[in-house]
């Protein structure tokens, strides 16, 4: 075990699975010399050379139309798109092309494709500070995960890597200098976190916090303080991925604590807490004692100014006040 | 049936003459040219089956005709390797049956059936045949530009000697996705030809309306890749392209662009009703016809008689008639299988809300046929 930081945890998964296999390439915008955006990348093109550690003209749709006919072809593909935001410049790929072919042609042939890429915010203006989860993961054919520490980067990026489907993998810009303990090295097969599973990172009795990515953290933080304040216990869950959701895990929980609140930083309005909603009320309406509470972003587009930016941003206080008006 | 590498010559050797047949241009066989006759018909005579099956309500949604251009897939497909990779957009019946694909697993595609070459899942606009390198009819205009990239990176990448073939309309050059390919391709030297089928219209728009330049050739040139025009009427004219320019990328000297110059016969799908372009123009290019141009050639060329053309063609109309029947015989896609195949490695249904909700109202009535109120 070594504490590492979340970047390196990245970038530690994505060399080592390129030093196991071949077939793994990388591509995107300034990961070669710039080392990528967010450093995830950086080195990577002195050890693998620029055939596998390829740097793209600036065309997002054009990345991963590339990038799925080299799954087509034979490679493991993992794509960089910089921010999020400039992946709506390639839904149609993701959603037309690298989320339809195993179905729309009958089984003939998979897409094994991952598309790293990043949500987050801090002062960068309401073109640059969205995140989109919720729109990935109402596709079928598409695997979404969002990994809150360092150890399940690694992880779930192996199992995204070794996944024969499309997996879209969004880190968190304000996560990557986080640090934890990751198992490095590990056996291929003993090293990975399953798709789908997600966990409880609490145990409490008296309701569920579920979340994922950066707000994850901020539920972790309000559990301390209603602990120490309220004498509330609170459960953790940790989805990790948002398609498939662990329902089984979810309702599990709220069988025993009976009052849940939603923790996600896009928009009320269509985010993805509202999807979880739906289904928590249709699976377990009977068990809970009040209705189930959302911390979400505001529906306004991110401002830049930091007074602004301060009013808009889900934080741990609110999933304190939102338990609150539970009890 | 799997396509082995090497199982047909990019030069094929000339076979000697009969006595009284002529030399045939560019290395071709007899045989070859049998082929190629035979599959414009089967191609235009599937289409025009699969018209009237759709007039029946027995295919629904949208059906889009090759009918008239199907020189450019012919020669194209018949230029390349077998084991060549090809990419095709949404009028795509023609790559499909000239790379071999069983015409009764077409049809029952298109009829939405368990025999169909996608099991139904696709339809007309998207057959596939991976087992034959056929990686689909694409119907989101242009996408399948990059992704044809995408597999000559992988075929570079494992010096394979295989290359892609991409074929798309004049309306995809407007497009961002075809610059953003073409720009990659040329980039990093990819073994792939753009085929661009320029039938002067992108729907129902001109290609004055929809382009500043009438020649397409001119906007791959931007990206410093060779580009020529053929005759997408004539085989013969397509062929000769498309050998040239698999040659180059087979020796890896890059893309290469071809513009076939083609016309279709028939609206832009069965809901056109064609108003945008004059009946005598469709006239004109219909005395360009390329399937008794091709015939005259065979016969000229002391390839076969007319009577084994019209055998040819008695045989093929047969073969449909066979296609239709079979369609019509195949069983409907179970409603229990409705959710197979969205993943390769399947999810927990209890952890989606897509298959378990599915689970829960599995119909088993007979579809009914619906007339379609399809514009596009």
């Amino acid at each position: 075990m070594a504490v590492i930081s979340y970047r390196d945890a990245v970038r530690g998964a994505l060399r080592d699975e390129m030093l196991r296999d071949q077939r793994v390439i990388l591509m995107g915008e300034s990961i070669t010399g710039y080392g990528g955006s967010y450093a995830v990348t950086k080195g990577l093109i002195d050890e693998f050379g620029p055939k596998r550690v390829m740097e793209t003209p600036i065309a997002e749709a054009g990345i991963v139309g590339f990038a799925v006919g080299t799954a087509m072809g034979g490679l493991l593909p993992v794509a960089e798109l910089m921010t999020v935001n400039f992946a709506l410049l390639a839904l149609d790929q993701i959603v037309n092309s690298a989320a339809k072919f195993h179905y729309m042609f009958g089984g003939q042939w998979s897409v094994p494709l991952v598309i790293r890429t990043v949500s987050g915010f801090g002062q960068l203006g309401p073109t640059h500070s969205q995140t989109f989860e919720g729109w990935f993961a109402s596709v079928p054919g598409l695997k979404v995960v969002m990994p809150s520490t360092p150890a399940d980067a690694r992880g779930l990026l192996l199992a995204a890597i070794r996944d024969p489907d499309p997996v879209i993998f969004i880190e968190h810009s304000l996560l990557y200098s986080t640090k934890g303990e990751v198992a490095e090295g590990a056996d291929p097969g003993q090293d990975e976190i399953p798709i789908g599973k997600a966990k409880v990172v609490r145990e409490g009795r008296d309701v569920t916090l579920v979340g994922y990515s950066r707000m994850l953290l901020q539920a972790l933080q309000a559990a301390e303080v209603l602990e120490r304040d309220d004498g509330v216990s609170c459960e953790v869950i940790d989805l990790r991925t948002l398609r498939p959701v662990d329902y089984p895990t979810v309702v599990e929980s709220v069988r025993r604590t009976h009052q849940v609140v939603l923790c996600g930083e896009d928009w009320r309005t269509g985010g993805f807490g509202a999807d979880l909603l739906s289904e928590i009320q249709d699976r377990c309406f009977d068990e809970l004692d009040g209705p189930v509470q959302r911390v979400a972003m505001r529906d306004v587009p991110m401002a830049y100014s930091r007074a602004l930016e301060k009013v808009l941003v889900p934080t741990s206080d609110q999933v304190v006040e939102a338990v609150r008006r539970l009890n | 049936m799997a396509s082995t590498p090497g199982t047909r010559r990019a030069h094929p050797k000339r076979t000697t003459s009969r006595p009284g047949e002529a030399e045939l241009p560019l290395g071709l066989t007899p045989a070859q040219c049998r082929r190629m006759y035979r599959q414009l018909v089967q191609i235009r005579r599937f289409e025009e089956h699969a018209a009237e099956a759709y007039a029946q309500a027995k295919i629904g949604g949208f059906l889009h005709l090759y009918i008239g251009e199907e020189a450019v897939a012919v020669g194209a497909l018949n230029a390349a390797r077998d084991t060549d990779h090809i990419l095709a957009h949404y009028r795509d019946h023609g790559y499909a049956l000239a790379r071999g694909c069983d015409p009764k697993a077409c049809m029952a595609e298109l009829f939405g059936r368990e025999d169909g070459l996608c099991h139904g899942r696709g339809g007309s606009m998207h057959l596939a045949e991976s087992a034959r390198h056929f990686w689909g009819g694409h119907a989101i205009v242009g996408s399948h530009i990059p992704i044809g990239a995408g597999m000559a990176y992988a075929m570079q990448y494992q010096q394979s000697d295989e290359i892609v073939l991409d074929f798309f309309g004049d309306g995809a050059t407007g497009n961002g996705i075809f610059h953003e390919g073409l720009n990659m391709a040329a980039l990093w030297n990819l073994p792939i030809i753009f085929i661009c089928e320029n039938n002067l219209y992108g729907m129902g728009a001109t290609l004055a309306e929809e382009s500043p330049v009438s020649e397409m050739k001119i906007k791959a040139e931007g990206y410093t890749m060779p580009a020529v025009q053929c005759d997408g009427m004539d085989v013969l004219s397509v062929y000769d392209a498309i050998q040239k320019a698999a040659e180059h990328c087979r020796s890896g000297q890059g893309p290469f662009f071809v513009e076939a110059l083609t016309y279709r016969f028939r609206g832009h799908s069965m809901a056109d009703p064609e108003l945008y372009r004059a009946k005598a123009e469709v006239q004109r290019w219909r005395t360009k016809d390329p399937i008794p141009r091709f015939g005259d050639f065979c016969v000229k060329h002391g390839i076969c008689s007319a009577r084994e053309l019209a055998q040819v063609n008695e045989e093929v109309e047969q073969e449909m008639l066979d296609a239709v029947a079979f369609a019509d015989k195949s069983p409907w896609p179970e409603p229990a299988d409705v959710a197979r195949w969205i993943y390769a490695k399947p999810i927990d249904p209890e952890s989606d809300g897509g298959p378990l909700a599915v689970g829960r109202e599995v119909a088993s009535v007979e579809p009914q046929p619906e007339v379609s109120e399809a514009g596009i």
